[in-house]
């Protein structure tokens, strides 16, 4: 057997076969360091991977899994689109597992702490399969298995808080309704043309007018819209962020819902495409205005929050504004800035919620109050915090900076400049909430007494090092863009041309 | 009456319709955490009825090997009436599709095994690994000779027509009757596999992917419940109630007071 | 002397490494003020350099990194970017002189961040000056913004947070609201952001005609440094900080980089010439001496000596701006000249605001009547300074206003001069006053003895003046400005090259 070839199926096997075993492992140290070096060998296989699709000259690395030829066997195919997305819910994966073992210990019953371990592998295993697979019944049968499996991290939170508990619950309730939504979708396809397979759908649906088609397109985009938090379907996302553990708030935050739009625009894009008599529409009457719409309403409700981790999660709902919006652009370009901001935002939202994590192990809660005079008592988390705000807001030499440089050129570029104007409007909304925060780190007195009174120690070395890792990327691909920027446009020029260019 | 028919003859889908929308309706209506859960259920379990329905094959048989033995070959055309009365299957187009696909399958293998008749090695190698090679050419040529049959089967105005057979899976149940008579065929020569491969392609099976498919989310909407009424315990366990709006009360009072339940009761009545 | 092309990376990394070891000698003060006289001298030796090269004629680049396609952080001195730079490094170095002897006076809390803030700030400014696209200006415009939020909030207290509040949400929402997209539309028109010599938008008249005024007016705005009204609050709001920040925001490198951005955005991204025929800046002509007056008018009124001056500076800003917006050649002469006139002048003003205070703790303009017999030294600087503000010879500032009242006469608006000459007046009226009332007026009796505590400085009889580091520099500015006076000549030809082909 050789390893190249099977390389594509090594992101999905490896975590899905060392997850069980962490339940085999006695307790302590031994499932967190297993389950570590599993997203480590993933993330490790996503690097090799991407490399070898960049090299291709086709474009894409087509798999067959169980070696059975599409489009009747399942393909994994991986272009630069999906090798992009792997390599940042693998990255994110690598940080966050490291990072997790202080946060967890605290959080998380020490009975349970393999099962979260199992649970958090599984969970991006479920994303990753999403991301890699060319089939799309396939596509929903891991989207539930890393949903499943977030409803259970989700309602571990508990132990701290019980609202945890009812946020997983609704959380369930509404994405199960999507993900049922979606595998309607797929079934009015699959009547349409016989076929699963996304590259196979493709083809047999060009020409094919029916209302069948047009009804699962409208279920898909509902169907996903759902499992994006597409605004105004948001609601159970700001709950779930808020109450989970930090370390799951984390992961999820970054990974999952970007995995939800990168489906969206793999099935626009690569399945539908502009041949489709409803793209324009939907895109010039649903993403667009509600893209826009969930950048302010989001942005605005952000402002007033409490609570940090409600803050970071209704600015994650805005943020999905932007990606909605460049998407809807129907242009290379827009196309770009969607992915470009996938990428990005997964990295400062990433850290965001790692600095929360952070304090919440030191002043026990993620309330503006705990975040008083923080600068003095954990320097470190502090700045970190500070660095990726900068970076929501989108301060150059961000990443935040170099997704807002290609959104407003998008947009000016396909003649939406009131678009361009929202986006920086809306970024300053940011700089509102941001703002908030940091200045009560930073420029008020620390509690003397009373529950948010701590000690000033900073968060521990296993933290603070993925944590500045996090921030590092904030930089780093805030100046060089060659990755994310260029990966991108290439994935984006691709996917424009399977799509048929402009309608 | 025409309309009367039409929608008569889509019985199935008002079928799943309905059910739809009472799962969905329980879902949203309910307060209480099992009913939902139950509500999500049957919402599901309409999804995986409109699964089934759009697999089935009129006068097909569950997609289960019956070996050649099975003669069906003489009801099939009967069977098999033309697209233009609506609410009846496999069109016309379609069934020819299903002749003429079998019969390249069989020249196929006949080819396969003209050139070294009679040796054992190939006929074993054959039902192990070359299946699968077999499959991919066999789809190469199925792809390319049934197109009409295609078109016809997916054009129809009202596409709908929810028993209709798939070339596609048409073609994965006829290479495993082509396994199957292998086994026979070691024995027997290549000559009666030929047979046994033309006579086992006469059967007509129900679509089996859409089951397929609908195992796999019956899984998966059993873990969801599993899943869904472990938490209504949990949520039990912490608040003594799984009634929403109860609930929401607690959580209510636990972050702003009492003035809160004052101002839910006062909302109440 | 090392290469001008290496001169430019040098000091942009000079000030960082200095911030970096300001850092590290945290526990011994004195190494630490070193450092940061060190990194100024350093600094000044590589301004000097690269100004000495672009007088030669030399056009001194530096590409740091191709951030997106055709997007690079890159650097080019040019004239105005080359005075620019002179300025800010030499006015650091009067600065940091000036904020040890004031921190030091004042015992101040946070030195080793106030310093290192500096330093990042400066770098910043070093920076925006050498930027050579609107990407790169962008980029360091917007650290300077943020490195100086923790000087502007110093105090820390109540004050200082709804100042920094202020102070950051004005700026930022100017840069990331209106610039930005203007950059970003620049960049879809004209695909390229790089500063031209007579600008880039005349090869894409088409494009841009119809939308002149408008890119003009999200310029104008956008860069809410130049403190165009009604883009100023942010300036008086930064008043809470200590005097060297204060120093540092109105004349070192804050509202100059501004103004300076204005500058090189009409003459090199639109060019004179085009703005000349499009006629696009002609409404922020009008809003800009709009401004001139409205801030003069309230800096009538403000008794806060620091308030008095943070108008004033709103005002002379507006100088530039509209030298910019006449979009003739003497304006763009005019304006940039009145950038380092202005700069000499309003920070020898501060640094005596200052001084006063160290000695006397004494803010409000009534209180200082007489003061001037017990600082004489301190009032002589203001005086001169104030001077070359109102533009009076035999001070710097009386050119910029000449070449202004030029090139308005050459764009026809004889408006405009009328309203140079009521600013004038009304400067007179508004800072001269305050000299005068020094020396020749009687302290009131109850100010006779000051009261709180006495400040430290210098006794000697009946004299009272700061600490020598903070009275050295505003004499030493106060003379640059009137040795400025006598060689505009020098300065004119230098700045020459900005004016291109066009003859208004």
């Amino acid at each position: 057997m050789n390893f190249a070839e099977q390389l594509p199926v090594l992101p999905i096997i490896t975590p899905l076969v060392m997850a069980p075993v962490t339940l085999l492992l006695p307790k302590g140290r031994a499932p967190w360091a297993w389950a570590t070096l599993a997203s480590w060998l993933t993330f490790a296989a996503c690097v090799f991977l991407l490399r070898e699709v960049s090299a291709s000259s086709a474009g894409f690395i087509s798999y067959h899994l169980g070696d059975w030829a599409p489009p009747l066997g399942i393909e994994y195919r991986v272009d630069l689109a999906n090798a992009l997305v792997l390599l940042l819910v693998s990255g994110i994966a690598s940080l966050v597992f490291p990072f997790a073992y202080r946060s967890v210990q605290l959080e998380i019953d020490e009975r349970q702490s393999s099962l979260f371990y199992g649970a958090l592998l599984i969970c991006m295993t479920g994303l990753l399969g999403v991301t890699i697979t060319g089939d799309a019944f396939n596509v929903f049968v891991f989207l539930e298995i890393s949903s499943l499996s977030t409803y259970a991290l989700i309602a571990m939170g508990a132990r701290r808080d019980r609202r945890a508990l009812t946020a997983s619950f609704n959380y369930l309730v509404m994405g199960t309704i999507g993900a049922t939504f979606f595998v309607i979708g797929i079934g009015l396809l699959y009547q349409a043309t016989g076929t699963l397979n996304m590259a196979d759908l493709h083809d047999k649906l060009a020409g094919n007018h029916s209302r069948v088609v047009d009804a699962g397109f409208a279920f898909i985009v509902v169907g996903m819209g759902l499992k994006l938090a597409m605004f105004p379907m948001h609601l159970w996302l700001p709950n779930a962020y808020t109450y989970a553990p930090s370390a799951v708030s984390a992961f999820i935050a970054a990974t999952a819902t970007k995995v939800a739009v990168y489906v969206l625009i793999r099935f626009l894009y690569s399945i539908f495409g502009f041949d489709f008599s409803f793209m324009g529409s939907a895109f010039t009457f649903v993403l667009l205005p509600l893209g826009l719409a969930g950048m302010f309403v989001a942005s605005f409700v952000a402002v007033f929050q409490d609570d940090v981790k409600r803050m970071l999660a209704y600015s994650s709902v805005a943020q999905i504004g932007y990606m909605l919006l460049g998407l809807s652009f129907a242009t290379v370009e827009g196309l770009t800035a969607s992915l470009v901001h996938v990428f990005n935002h997964a990295l400062m939202k990433g850290a965001l919620f790692m600095a929360v994590a952070c304090v919440v192990l030191r002043a026990g809660s993620h309330s503006v109050e705990a975040f008083a005079g923080l600068a003095r008592r954990m320097p470190f988390t502090t700045w970190a915090f500070i660095l990726s705000g900068l970076s929501l807001i989108g301060v150059p030499l961000t990443v935040g900076f170099i997704s807002k440089w290609y959104l407003l050129q998008a947009a000016f570029a396909a003649g939406h400049w009131y678009a361009g104007f929202l986006i920086v409007a809306s970024s300053l909304i940011a700089l509102l909430y941001v703002g908030r925060i940091v200045e009560v780190m930073v420029l008020r007195e620390p509690a003397e007494e009373g529950k948010y009174a701590i000690p000033a120690r900073d968060a521990p070395l296993s933290m603070l090092i993925p944590m500045w890792i996090m921030v590092a990327a904030n930089i780093y691909f805030g100046v060089n863009t060659e990755l994310t920027g260029e990966i991108a446009r290439r994935a984006a020029e691709a996917l424009m041309m399977v799509a048929g260019g402009a309608p | 009456m025409e309309w009367f028919d039409f929608v008569l003859e889509r019985y199935n889908y008002w079928i799943v319709i309905i059910l739809m929308m009472t799962g969905l309706y329980i879902v949203f209506a309910r307060g209480n955490l099992v009913k939902k859960i139950v509500g999500l259920n049957l919402f599901q379990t309409s999804v995986f009825i409109y699964y089934l329905t759009i697999g089935k094959i009129a006068g097909g048989t569950a997609p289960i090997y019956v070996g050649g033995e099975l003669d069906h070959g003489g009801g099939h055309g009967e069977e098999a009436p033309g697209h233009d009365a609506p609410g009846h299957d496999a069109p016309q187009g379609s069934d020819a599709s299903l002749h003429e696909t079998p019969e390249g399958a069989s020249d196929h293998v006949n080819d396969l095994f003209g050139g070294e008749a009679g040796s054992d090695k190939i006929a074993n190698d054959f039902a192990s690994n070359d299946l699968k090679e077999t499959l991919k050419d066999f789809q190469a040529q199925g792809a390319a000779a049934p197109t009409g049959g295609e078109a016809s089967l997916h054009t129809p105005p009202e596409g709908v027509d929810g028993k209709i057979a798939n070339d596609a899976f048409q073609n994965i149940k006829k290479p495993e009757s082509i396994e199957f008579s292998i086994g026979d065929g070691h024995e027997a020569g290549a000559n009666s596999l030929a047979d046994a491969v033309h006579q086992a392609s006469e059967v007509i099976y129900t679509n089996p992917l859409p089951h397929v498919l609908i195992l796999t989310a019956i899984v998966v909407g059993v873990a969801t419940t599993a899943v869904g009424l472990a938490l209504a315990v949990r949520i039990r366990e912490a608040y003594g109630t799984i009634e929403e709006d109860e609930l929401e009360v607690i959580d209510n009072v636990a972050e702003f007071g009492e003035e809160a339940r004052a101002r839910a009761e006062g909302a109440a009545s | 002397m090392i290469d001008a092309n290496l001169a430019i990376p040098l000091a942009l990394w000079a000030p960082l490494l200095g911030c970096v070891l300001i850092w590290l000698l945290d526990k011994s003060p004195n190494l630490r003020e070193a450092a940061t006289l060190v990194t100024g001298v350093i600094l000044l030796g590589l301004a000097i350099t690269v100004f000495a090269a672009v007088g030669a004629g030399e056009r001194p680049t530096y590409e740091l990194i191709q951030v997106i396609d055709g997007l690079p952080i890159a650097f080019q001195a040019e004239p105005l970017g080359a005075m620019f730079g002179l300025i800010a490094s030499g006015l650091w170095l009067v600065n940091s002189v000036y904020g040890i002897g004031y921190m030091r006076g004042h015992n101040e809390k946070h030195q080793t961040r106030f310093f290192m803030s500096f330093a990042v700030a400066i770098s910043a400014a070093m920076g925006v000056a050498f930027a050579a696209n609107l990407f790169t200006l962008f980029i360091f415009y917007e650290v300077l913004t943020l490195s100086t939020f923790p000087l502007v909030t110093h105090y820390g207290d109540e004050k200082a947070r709804k100042g920094g509040r202020i102070y950051l949400g004005v700026l930022m929402a100017t840069s990331i609201g209106l610039l930005l997209p203007a950059i970003v539309w620049t960049y879809a028109i004209a695909e390229t952001t790089e500063f031209t010599p007579g600008g880039i938008f005349t090869a894409h008249m088409d494009a841009v005609g119809p939308i002149a005024g408008v890119l003009m007016g999200l310029y104008a705005f956008g860069v809410g440094k130049a403190a165009l009204m009604p883009v100023h609050p942010w300036l008086p709001n930064a008043m809470v900080a200590p005097t060297p920040v204060s120093a540092f925001l109105h004349a070192v490198a804050v509202v100059k980089a501004g103004v300076f951005s204005i500058l090189k955005i009409a003459v090199y991204i639109f060019g004179i010439e085009f703005l000349h025929e499009t006629g696009a800046s002609q409404p922020f002509m009008w809003i800009a001496a709009g401004s001139i007056l409205l801030a003069s008018a309230i800096a009538m009124h403000k008794d806060n000596l620091k308030a008095r001056l943070a108008y004033s500076t709103v005002s002379q800003l507006s100088y530039v701006t509209l030298g910019a917006m006449l979009a003739t050649q003497m304006g763009v002469m005019g304006g940039a000249m009145q950038i380092a006139a202005h700069a000499l002048g309003k920070m020898t003003l501060f640094m005596c605001a200052g001084a006063i205070y160290v000695a006397h703790h004494k803010s409000l303009v009534s209180e200082l009547r007489g003061m001037g017999r017990v600082m004489p030294f301190t009032f002589g600087a203001f005086f001169l300074g104030a001077m070359s503000i109102i533009g009076l010879p035999p001070m710097a500032g009386s050119w910029p206003k000449f070449f202004l009242m030029v090139g308005a006469a050459d764009a026809g608006q004889l408006a405009i001069i009328a309203v140079l000459m009521i600013s004038s007046i009304l400067n007179v009226i508004y800072l001269l006053s305050i000299p005068i009332q020094a020396f020749y007026m009687k302290p009131a009796e109850g100010d006779a003895k000051p009261q709180g505590a006495e400040g430290e400085g210098i006794k000697w009889g009946a004299l009272k003046e700061a600490p020598i580091l903070c009275l050295a520099p505003p004499m030493l500015t106060a003379f640059g400005a009137f040795l400025l006076f006598f060689f505009s000549g020098h300065l004119y030809d230098y700045l020459t090259p900005l004016m291109g082909g066009v003859h208004g």
